[in-house]
């Protein structure tokens, strides 16, 4: 389906949900395009949003709007607008209260606490929240398919040797599932603050939401701290913050790599991955925090001719 | 630019302000005028930051108090000494933390 189609379905829907008996003149609420991806689009239109979920959602997703919509997992996880969720065009559209998402301009008041507190509680949450045949969390497959792209793009050289080699050397292989519920799929864009009164932040975007190994839910900001991108402070800030909400994923305090090192490395490979795949199809070279990644894989194998810093050649 | 051993063409990368040329066939490095100096003024910024090697791990700092370095994997970047955030801070999130 044309990603104007889309789009237009998906803004008729939300002005139906916002206005369900249709306003005398054009409404003068906010609409926007929040999210354009292949694997989901997002649109606003006031008080709500509708999302397009990816064309292979497939019945797991239900599992996973059962789950968002759970008393087990109120506060942590946003909950969905009641009604079932609709089809259009081979896309399933689900709708949710619009929450205020974390402020990219503002560092210093990133909820690096919040976003650990909700991860902890999360990965305590009972797995019967996803019902009889919950779901797997998709962290793994999704580093899986990210190598797997770069496997079979048309880009050569060191860089693409050097993650491919790193994502091949994660010293234990993923396990396809695991004991606790996952988000699959954390930064800082799954984050908003719940519209309701006295609502604090919580997670959004449960596509990727399932059982699995929780280490993964720490991989992300663990690969950004080892890559330079997190500060120390705000890395013992997440950890600690962790740790106090009762998770467990991430170890005692100061042997956080015993667990985390193995996921931490696939989700490096993976943004590599991902960043190298980019810049080849912009035709561009990687930017410096691009780069950070695809440097970090190269130090976890070295290559017989030395470090490999260049990006594409 | 080529390098002047093997007459490859060159590229240029910014690692915290210095400006590196490596080789794209032997991977020799080129500074330019100053560049080791500036590599060297890091590296002593670094180190005197660093924490003794037996560092205990950290103890849950009160926020915006020193503390010691977290542990880091010996793959990750190697400007673990709070110099290379400041900028950071000062020109936002990388958009990467806020992406899949």
């Amino acid at each position: 389906m044309p990603c104007e189609d889309l789009h237009a379905a998906l803004a008729d829907h939300a002005a139906h949900r916002a206005h369900p008996v249709a306003p005398p003149r054009p409404c003068a609420c906010p609409v926007r395009v929040l999210a354009d991806r292949p694997d989901g689009t997002v649109v606003r239109h006031g008080h709500l949003v509708v999302k397009a979920h990816a064309p292979d959602a497939g019945p797991a997703l239900h599992a996973r709007l059962t789950a968002a919509a759970s008393p087990g997992l109120a506060g942590i996880v946003l909950r969905p607008l009641a009604g079932a969720p609709v089809e259009a065009s081979g896309r399933l559209l689900t709708c949710w209260p619009y929450g205020t998402p974390v402020d990219p301009a503002a560092p210093g008041a990133a909820p690096w606490e919040e976003t650990a507190t909700l991860l902890a509680r999360l990965h305590q949450a009972p797995p019967s929240v996803l019902g009889q045949a919950p779901p797997p969390a998709r962290g793994p497959e999704k580093a899986e398919r990210a190598l797997a792209r770069l496997r079979n793009s048309p880009l050569r050289g060191a860089a693409r040797e050097a993650v491919l080699a790193a994502g091949a050397a994660v010293p234990v292989p993923p396990a396809r599932t695991g004991p606790a519920v996952c988000h699959g799929d954390l930064h800082l864009g799954q984050l908003v603050r719940d519209p309701e009164p006295g609502g604090g932040w919580v997670l959004i975007d449960v596509d990727d939401m399932g059982l699995g190994d929780p280490s993964w839910d720490l991989a992300r900001p663990a690969a950004w701290f080892a890559c330079g991108l997190m500060a120390p402070e705000d890395w013992v800030r997440f950890l600690s913050a962790y740790r106090e909400a009762g998770g467990t994923a991430a170890g005692p305090p100061g042997e956080e790599w015993r667990q985390l090192d193995g996921p931490a490395r696939a989700l490096t490979a993976q943004i590599a991955a991902q960043a190298l795949v980019k810049a080849e199809q912009a035709a561009r070279p990687l930017d410096e925090d691009e780069s950070a990644f695809v440097d970090a894989c190269a130090r976890m194998t070295p290559l017989p001719h030395g470090p490999a810093l260049d990006a594409a050649t | 630019m080529h390098c002047p051993k093997c007459h490859a063409p060159m590229h240029t990368y910014n690692r915290n302000g210095v400006q590196i040329e490596q080789c794209g066939g032997c991977r020799g490095i080129f500074l330019d005028y100053g560049e080791l100096e500036a590599l060297t003024r890091l590296e002593s910024q670094w180190s005197q930051q660093a924490p003794p090697p037996a560092a205990p791990p950290a103890p849950q700092p009160p926020h915006g108090q020193a503390y010691p370095a977290p542990p880091a994997p010996a793959w990750g970047a190697p400007h673990h000494g709070g110099h290379h955030y400041g900028h950071r801070r000062d020109r936002g999130f990388g958009r990467m933390l806020f992406s899949s």
